[in-house]
């Protein structure tokens, strides 16, 4: 795990793109300021893991790459990319990134197969068998093949997820964003999700993750992103924050959140 | 003369006249729904539409059309609009009349369809860069028509009683030419007996297909994710399959 400073705050090598990049990106609610003037840049291959307190723009953050959400203010790259209200450019940046939601937003009228070939066949133009080809495959990286048959409704909130992550891994993307995939899990189904998340990781997936599993971020994690209140208050790498928050905001959560 | 000729009753039953109004019936029914629907759909979605002269106009339509009688309608559009120099025959005056109000009530059942279908499910659909039309026709549609079918089935099961308020305005469906033969022959129960059989087996056979419907559409709801689920009331099917 990258230790260097530099390669910890994800500045691009020379000549490389980094995965996203962020500058200045404000997001309005009303009167209410959901992202106040963000700065990130994500390193290709890089797991960032994003916590803070309920309504710090964790979620907002990363529903903005993909343009789930819009921003008000400020420039996004997505692989050198920028997301602007060009239609091309949405489309080529939601190609390179898949998103997990906490509440995993299978689509119930359709089998877990049908859920994860429909982007490969209408998106990508592959036919129905090719589609099955890579969606068995996947399938099978989540351990749960033997379930392709069934609807999102007969499965556990565990195989539920882990088939989000399989439908979404399906495209191929680059970049994975995952919005709390564990909170709406019963406790025994959480492990099941974070292991597929770290077998992930160890092959080399550019992830972005909000989530409270302190306990994954510590393993997982090249860098921890701290916000409150819709701002970036720190960033380190996980020992650093671990064990040396540097904000007095970042203590007081982290004494809540490790009891 | 206090007796019931049931004979009389099923002669008129398998009347030639009288089944000719039934296939009127049907056929004003099924068109009031296909154009309906179509009509329905239009207005729902310029009901949801941000700009606000088209939802203020499809919210006017929804009210005028919900809040005055079929009854009224018809006349007026037979009776009513020649006076203006607008003037259709009665069989169209009765097709526009039964689908303009029908609209009215499709609208809102479409809308309310396309509304409980979580956000969360288009989400989805935009994360896996699926086209909007992609998105409508393979995502939303098909889970919101499976909320609308129960009302929808109410509204056709309303809409074909309704179609006997056609008989005012001279169109020969059931009750036309049920009062036709009753003026006739002064069998008045027996008449009507046979007119009522005919609706009832009529809306019982479209209980029957808004079950199959049910069924059939309903197969994946079981148990379904926790938020996409909140919105959703279960259906029939959905019941059966949770027990």
């Amino acid at each position: 795990m990258a230790t260097d400073i530099d390669d910890v705050q994800g500045q691009p090598r020379k000549g490389e793109v980094a995965a996203v990049r962020m500058e200045a990106v404000y997001k309005y609610y009303g009167e209410f300021t959901a992202l106040n003037e963000i700065d990130l840049k994500v390193a290709s291959g890089e797991k960032i893991v994003i916590c803070g307190p309920s309504g710090s723009g964790k979620s907002t953050l990363i529903r903005c790459i993909n343009h789930i959400e819009k921003h008000d203010q400020g420039l996004i790259y997505v692989n050198g990319t920028e997301l602007d209200d060009q239609r091309k450019n949405i489309d080529a940046i939601r190609r390179d990134t898949g998103m997990v939601f906490q509440s995993f937003n299978l689509f119930p009228h359709m089998t877990t197969l049908e859920n994860c070939i429909l982007a490969p066949m209408t998106v990508n133009g592959m036919t129905k068998q090719e589609a099955k080809d890579i969606a068995m495959h996947f399938l099978t990286k989540v351990r749960i093949p033997e379930q392709a048959e069934k609807f999102p409704g007969q499965l556990s909130g565990g195989q539920q997820q882990r088939v989000a992550i399989a439908r979404a891994l399906c495209m191929r993307p680059k970049i994975m964003l995952f919005d709390e995939p564990t909170s709406a899990l019963d406790p025994e189904m959480v492990k099941e999700v974070l292991e597929t998340m770290k077998k992930l990781a160890e092959e080399g997936m550019t992830m972005l993750c909000v989530t409270h599993e302190m306990g994954f971020a510590r393993e997982v994690a090249d860098r921890i992103v701290f916000m409150n209140e819709g701002k970036i208050v720190e960033q380190a790498a996980p020992e650093n924050f671990f064990n040396h928050p540097a904000s007095e905001r970042a203590r007081t959560f982290l004494e809540q959140i490790l009891h | 003369m206090t007796h019931f000729n049931l004979a009389a009753s099923v002669d008129y039953f398998f009347n030639f006249f009288l089944m000719k109004g039934v296939l009127v019936t049907i056929g004003l029914t099924v068109a009031g729904v296909v154009g309906g629907l179509i009509l329905g759909m239009g207005i729902a979605l310029m009901r949801m539409s941000s700009n606000p002269v088209l939802s203020g106009f499809a919210r006017f339509y929804i009210w005028f059309f919900r809040g005055t009688p079929l009854l009224i309608q018809l006349v007026v559009i037979y009776s009513g609009l020649p006076q203006l120099g607008i003037k259709f025959d009665v069989i169209t005056c009765a097709l526009v009349g039964l689908i303009l109000n029908e609209a009215a009530y499709l609208a809102e059942i479409v809308r309310s369809g396309f509304m409980a279908v979580s956000a969360g499910q288009r989400e989805a659909a935009w994360a896996l860069s699926l086209s909007r039309w992609v998105t409508f026709r393979r995502i939303t549609l098909p889970q919101a028509f499976r909320l609308m079918i129960p009302p929808l089935g109410n509204s056709i099961n309303s809409l074909l009683k309704a179609t006997s308020l056609a008989s005012v305005i001279s169109v020969e469906e059931i009750m036309r030419r049920s009062d036709m033969l009753m003026q006739e022959h002064f069998q008045i129960l027996e008449v009507y007996a046979a007119a009522t059989a005919y609706y009832l087996i009529l809306t019982s056979v479209w209980d029957v297909a808004q079950r199959r419907l049910e069924k059939h559409f309903g197969r994946s709801s079981a148990t379904r994710s926790r938020r996409s689920n909140a919105t959703a009331p279960p259906t029939q099917a959905g019941l059966e399959a949770r027990a």
